[in-house]
């Protein structure tokens, strides 16, 4: 398989705050990457590396080289075009407050498609790819607010699909949602990595082991294992590894 | 005893907030009962919709002066809301801290000087400038609303900047990683969401745009006419009152209390609105 993206001597730095060291790793393409440990170990700061959204965080300093497809993102990389190359979906749904349309639209709009028939179906496609079509298509005009969490959450993953990304940035996509809701998320993860990278935080390990590839365990913002899922969990090499997934700490 | 004592305090909190009530209430009294006859007298409609004003002959329409306060408060908004919008934005999301500290002072210093030095400041400054750019007198329609505009801006920036700020940083973060640009995603998706707050100070600006008398007396000319330019003179309701109001006697003293009913009236609106805007963003 190859890599779509590439993570090589990576550190990082909130002011003082030695966030993650020498973090090493390479995304498989058309994968689902779990990145799996205890709060605060460092995998979410890496996530929001991967699309710059830590520029956005004063203080915040990154060294080491990170790749997409073999292009430097912190070098000459626009930042904007990344972040469409790398769409990203938040731990709280975040839908905008407008209609359900206009939330949808509002990527392919910022990316300079304006035709009614093309903003159509670019809607309905992704909709449809983020498996809530059924639930919403009669009510594409009524606010985004007045639907259910999981609907949300969808709906996120929907609207960070029609700028048409390569990767997918998921922070704890399930954490906010009912155990049904977290299914279907699950499900329609599995099947987007057909056409997608899809890189996973998550504080689940049975999510992470039921539907991901490739399981990175951090702590304390290093990478302590890397490995294919089944292995990872089934014979953890390192001894931190075992205790985390069996559940002595964390 | 302890029961005396907090009844008498209770009494004396509902004294106190008696005051304001009666004091809007005698006004509301006072106004209309001054006002009504008037406009009876003279005929509700030859009064609001009468384009002379002569009291020297008995003849009192207002409607140039409603149009005055209309237009001079509409340019004043043409101006001063787009300022004041950019100023918020840039205040709620671009200003580095040290300059933040600076703004916000002006901003609060602004919202304190008194309505007579706007009006000075009007008269030295921009009432010459005009004079030479067009050859002619300078107190028109635009240096009031000039004048006007500065006087909203704080209101404006403070509630705007209040609503920015409590929108939450997640439609921002959620705009910009769909790789929209910053500008795009203040203007499109935070600016909306604050909307209402937005317009319930623009709203304010109105009311405050409308009811200032003194700084547009000083600089707009007053001559009791239809509004007819951007470099033209003009008369407001409030300047009316205050020009005649030291003069005048019987039914043209009473005219000017009825002009004051019609800018009463207006004011109600604007409050009504504020307060309806503030329902909306409540329940949503």
């Amino acid at each position: 398989m190859n890599d779509k993206m590439t993570i090589k001597d990576m550190n990082l730095h909130y002011s003082e705050f030695h966030a993650l060291k020498d973090v090493n790793l390479n995304i498989g393409a058309r994968e689902i990457t779990a990145f799996i440990g205890p709060s605060g170990c460092g995998k979410s700061t890496l996530l929001k590396s991967l699309n710059r959204m830590n520029d956005l965080i004063p203080g915040c300093k990154i060294d080491g080289d990170i790749r997409l497809d073999g292009e430097d993102i912190y070098g000459d990389m626009d930042v904007n075009l990344l972040r469409k190359r790398v769409g990203m979906v938040f731990q709280k749904p975040n839908p905008f407050p407008m209609s359900i349309y206009d939330n949808i639209a509002y990527g392919p709009r910022t990316h300079g498609i304006h035709s009614k028939a093309k903003l159509d179906e670019i809607v309905e496609t992704s909709l449809r790819n983020a498996a809530i079509w059924d639930e919403v298509k009669d009510r594409l005009k009524k606010s985004a607010l007045g639907m259910s969490g999981g609907q949300q959450q969808r709906l996120c993953i929907a609207r960070a699909l029609a700028v048409k990304p390569e990767v997918l940035l998921m922070d704890e996509p399930t954490s906010a949602l009912d155990p049904i809701s977290t299914s279907k998320i699950e499900d329609l993860a599995v099947e987007l990595k057909k056409s997608y990278t899809i890189i996973m935080v998550t504080h689940n390990m049975q999510q992470a082991a039921r539907i991901s590839d490739k399981t990175a365990f951090f702590l304390l913002g290093q990478v302590i294992e890397y490995n294919d899922t089944e292995t990872l969990f089934s014979l953890p090499k390192d001894k931190r590894t075992e205790d985390y997934i069996t559940g002595r700490f964390g | 005893m302890k029961l005396n004592k907090e009844n008498g305090m209770k009494l004396v909190f509902f004294l106190a907030a008696l005051t304001s009530v009666l004091a809007v209430a005698l006004i509301c009294i006072f106004l209309f009962a001054g006002g009504l006859p008037a406009m009876a007298k003279i005929g509700f409609g030859d009064f609001i919709f009468g384009r002379k004003w002569k009291p020297g002959n008995n003849i009192f329409g207002i409607f140039p002066m409603i149009m005055g306060s209309v237009c001079v408060t509409g340019v004043s908004l043409a101006i001063g809301v787009p300022v004041g919008l950019f100023t918020s934005v840039f205040m709620a999301a671009y200003c580095p801290k040290k300059i933040y500290r600076v703004c916000q002072a002006a901003i609060n210093l602004m919202a304190g000087i008194p309505s007579i030095v706007y009006g000075f400041f009007g008269l030295v400054l921009i009432v010459p400038l005009m004079n030479s750019l067009t050859g002619k007198d300078g107190s028109t329609m635009l240096t009031a609303s000039i004048v006007l505009a500065i006087m909203i801006l704080p209101t404006i920036i403070a509630q705007a900047e209040t609503s920015l700020r409590s929108v939450p940083d997640s439609y921002y973060e959620g705009s910009l990683a769909l790789g929209a640009t910053k500008e795009r995603s203040l203007f499109f998706v935070v600016l909306p969401a604050a909307k209402s707050g937005v317009i319930a100070g623009i709203v304010l600006g109105i009311g405050r745009a409308i009811g200032e008398t003194m700084a547009v007396v000083m600089v707009a000319g007053n001559q009791p006419r239809m509004p007819a330019g951007l470099f033209k003179g003009l008369r407001t309701m409030t300047a009316n009152i205050v020009l005649e109001m030291g003069y005048a006697a019987d039914l043209h003293r009473e005219a000017l209390i009825a002009t004051g009913v019609v800018l009463f009236v207006f004011i109600l609106i604007i409050n009504l609105a504020v307060s309806m805007l503030n329902r909306r963003t409540f329940h949503e």
